[in-house]
């Protein structure tokens, strides 16, 4: 392995190194106006007015899907993600009929904003496909106990918003879904015996 | 530091952060000077100080990544890298062959953020208010594009999985890596032009803050501030962990261990990263990203419950070695979780480097180790 | 790297005769603690081994015993790990410290002191690391039992309210009824044994 020498002599005239120096960022003051932004151009934005691109993989805070409406949500207040959630975020609480059984739907689901990291440990671990990380970024508060702690109703989003912000994913995910109900419906079917003759479809 | 020092009718302790700009976070350091000269110098820390570790115990294995991000966190890939290496020892994981070429590149990268923005800010802490650090910024944003684009967050990556990585690397995102990195080597040359043969920045650094050889090795001092003082030890080549074997790139060396040297290691070693980059993309096979043995881990954190025992795996995390030190239990939570933080272990020697320099060189010695203070305290 | 660890063994064996040592997986268990400082040196100098440089100290808490373990490298000859380890009891555990032959003990040993209690005799300068002094408790033991947050001790009422805070009545009640029971205000949950 050969040694890189590192040149430490000093410059024939005093103050050349400087002068360059000068020279550099002379350059770099005019490229910034007359060059792109990848080429060495200002590449700052004016932020209210533009915004930044986002990418589709891009992940901020989690929300909830739903599919038809609001009242039906994918979730089923199964509790995984607020098992799993590393800084214990998430706090759901099931929905129960006026009997006392359990609906398989939240009742609660809250989600405090002010204590997420932003990790995405629901999304991996979500049986159900239903929460997801999304992209908004606009959500400052004057209250950190109330205006950080988003409930049920603001956390729902209809699966249109969910193709929207990352159409790949959600294609992979609807077709997944859509493959799992034709199966389950194909099971509820009365079975027809295999000898009959009967098809698939 | 003894009472003695401070018996001396003229001598002055002064107190230096913890809330000082200079310090690059919450930092403390009380000094006794004499005139202008540092006479002792102590570190007081923790004002960061959250229990990293005990955090982890009580976590499952897969839920600690993305606290790792927030030990250095300006480079949280290399985090995740070692956290990666000592579970995947622990268990017993193999990672497939595409994946330890994203890694490895995702690892360089997050290598020249941090020596960008560490000389960025070692000028900044000279009095070059800020002209090379937006330089340096400049670049480093272009990176964490890529990083937002691959992982989905910009400093807080969370993209390492046991076994793997959380996405594959497309090809546009491939060809985004290689036209950013081509990039670098023209920017570095203009970076060096405007730095490195600046007579004010040769005369703050050159012949400050030096670290002798023997004292280096026996502190512990580990990464680029070991190489500036002539110590070839860099734990890509000795433990030739992933797949560094395969690439061909240098180790470069310091000669004095003064500021200057710390510096243009690292410049020298965003060179080298580049190289690696560049390798790695003409190399990337084609193939699974993620070990398909692991795919159930990431629906169920809990099914990774490792056997009893313990690991030790380590990198060469841009600040130094990165090691972490698990204990398990057969549970899923890990027993015992340590971290060997190389920003906390290259403070050992703030003392020695500063005493006899001035109080104005402190500042610049302190900002040429590159600490940073999430990971210093845990 | 089994066949390094054996090797370890045996010189260590031929070299300090009267230390007693045994292996434990990948790592050498010395069972009396004041050896280490002997044993660290021996493998220091000794030109088979070269080991110059110690990577990480840390502790770990087994209920039964504390341990504390040294990673050990070497950066002439580019091996190791070498894995020293050493087990105290958990009450007044003290293990010889490292700091005279590796400077690099000097912050690892403070941390282990401060989060485990270890006391490391002969280091120069031990105090808490990270947390402050005064701190009750070491907190990475598994028997440490956080404060709970939502409850106050008379101590936090007085201290809360010569800073003009209105303190409910329900608070002042708790505190005095946890005073009586000669208790503190901690959490319910200490670590759980778990294997």
């Amino acid at each position: 392995m050969t040694r890189p020498q590192i040149a430490k002599e000093k410059n024939p005239v005093f103050g050349t190194g400087i002068l360059q120096g000068m020279w550099v960022t002379m350059k770099n003051f005019i490229d910034s106006y007359f060059k792109k932004a990848d080429q060495g151009g200002i590449f700052t934005i004016q932020y209210p007015e533009e915004l930044c691109r986002i990418s589709e993989n891009s992940r901020n805070f989690p929300f909830l899907v739903y599919d038809a409406a609001p009242d039906s949500p994918r979730c089923t207040a199964c509790g995984i993600c607020e098992r799993e959630c590393p800084t214990k975020c998430i706090h759901v609480e099931m929905a129960k009929d006026t009997a006392g059984k359990p609906l398989r739907k939240p009742a609660v689901f809250e989600i405090d904003y002010g204590l997420c990291m932003n990790c995405g440990m629901c999304e991996d671990v979500c049986p159900f496909d239903s929460i997801f990380m999304d992209r908004v970024y606009e959500i400052a508060g004057r209250d950190r106990t109330k205006d950080m702690l988003i409930g049920k109703d603001a956390l729902l989003k209809p699966n249109a918003y969910f193709q929207k912000i990352r159409p790949k994913d959600a294609a992979d995910i609807d077709a997944r879904r859509k493959a799992a109900e034709a199966k389950k419906a194909a099971a509820a079917r009365p079975a027809t015996p295999p000898d009959a003759g009967g098809t698939a479809s | 530091m003894s009472e003695t020092i401070l018996n001396e009718p003229q001598t002055l302790e002064i107190n230096f952060g913890p809330q000082h700009p200079s310090t690059h976070g919450v930092f403390r350091m009380r000094a006794v000077l004499d005139g202008e000269t540092i006479r002792g110098l102590k570190l007081v820390i923790g004002y960061l100080h959250r229990n990293h570790e005990q955090i982890a115990e009580n976590l499952t294995y897969p839920g600690v990544f993305a606290y790792t991000d927030r030990l250095d966190y300006l480079n949280s890939m290399q985090n995740n890298f070692g956290y990666a290496l000592a579970a995947e020892k622990l268990a017993g994981i193999t990672v497939p062959e595409r994946a330890e070429y994203i890694r490895v590149i995702m690892a360089e990268l997050a290598r020249i953020v941090n020596h960008l923005l560490l000389v960025g800010f070692l000028l900044n802490d000279l009095g070059a208010f800020f002209t090379p650090c937006l330089y340096a910024v400049r670049e480093r944003e272009r990176i964490l594009d890529i990083f937002e684009d691959v992982s989905g967050s910009r400093m807080m990556c969370n993209y390492f999985r046991f076994g793997g990585v959380k996405n594959d690397l497309t090809e546009n995102q491939l060809g985004e890596i290689r036209k950013v990195v081509s990039r670098l080597p023209a920017f570095l040359d203009e970076f060096e032009a405007l730095l490195s043969k600046n007579e004010i920045l040769c005369m703050r650094c050159q012949n400050v803050g030096g670290l002798p050889k023997d004292l280096a090795v026996n502190a512990g001092i580990t990464g680029p501030m070991l190489r500036a003082s002539g110590i070839n030890y860099d734990i890509r080549k000795t433990d030739r962990y992933s797949i560094y074997d395969r690439f061909d790139f240098k180790v470069p060396l310091g000669q004095k261990g003064d500021v200057y040297d710390r510096y243009y290691v690292r410049i020298l070693e965003m060179r080298e990263s580049v190289k690696i980059v560049e390798q790695a993309i003409a190399g990337i096979p084609r193939g699974e990203f993620l070990n398909a043995k692991t795919l159930p881990l990431l629906r169920n954190p809990r099914l990774f419950k490792p056997a009893a025992g313990e690991a030790y795996g380590r990198i060469e995390s841009p600040k130094g070695e990165l090691g972490y030190y698990l204990v398990s239990d057969g549970t899923p939570q890990p027993w015992r979780y340590h971290v060997r933080a190389p920003s906390l272990i290259n403070l050992t020697v703030l003392e020695e480097m500063c005493v006899g320099q001035k109080i104005a060189d402190a500042i610049v010695i302190l900002g040429s180790i590159d600490i940073v203070l999430g990971e210093t305290d845990r | 790297m089994d066949t390094q660890i054996s090797e370890v063994k045996t010189q260590l064996e031929t070299g300090l005769p009267d230390v007693k040592l045994r292996t434990i997986g990948n790592s050498i268990l010395l069972e009396n603690p004041e050896d280490l400082v002997r044993a660290a040196f021996f493998l220091k100098e000794a030109p088979a081994f070269r080991l110059d440089y110690l990577s990480s100290i840390t502790a770990a808490d087994y209920l039964d015993y504390l341990e504390s373990v040294y990673h050990l490298y070497s950066m002439e000859k580019k091996t190791g790990p070498i894995v020293l380890r050493v087990r105290v009891k958990r009450e007044a555990p003290r293990v010889p410290s490292l700091v005279p032959v590796y400077r690099s003990a000097d912050l690892q040993e403070r941390e282990a002191y401060d989060t485990f209690g270890i006391v490391y005799e002969g280091h120069p300068d031990l105090r808490r690391l990270f947390l402050w002094e005064g701190f009750e408790g070491y907190p990475l033991r598994k028997d440490y039992r956080q404060e709970d947050t939502d409850v106050l001790e008379i101590a936090d009422i007085e201290w809360l309210e010569k800073h003009g805070v209105n303190v409910p009545e329900k608070f002042k009640t708790q505190a005095r009824e946890l005073a009586a029971a000669g208790k503190r205000a901690l959490s319910e949950k200490p670590a759980q044994p778990r294997n």
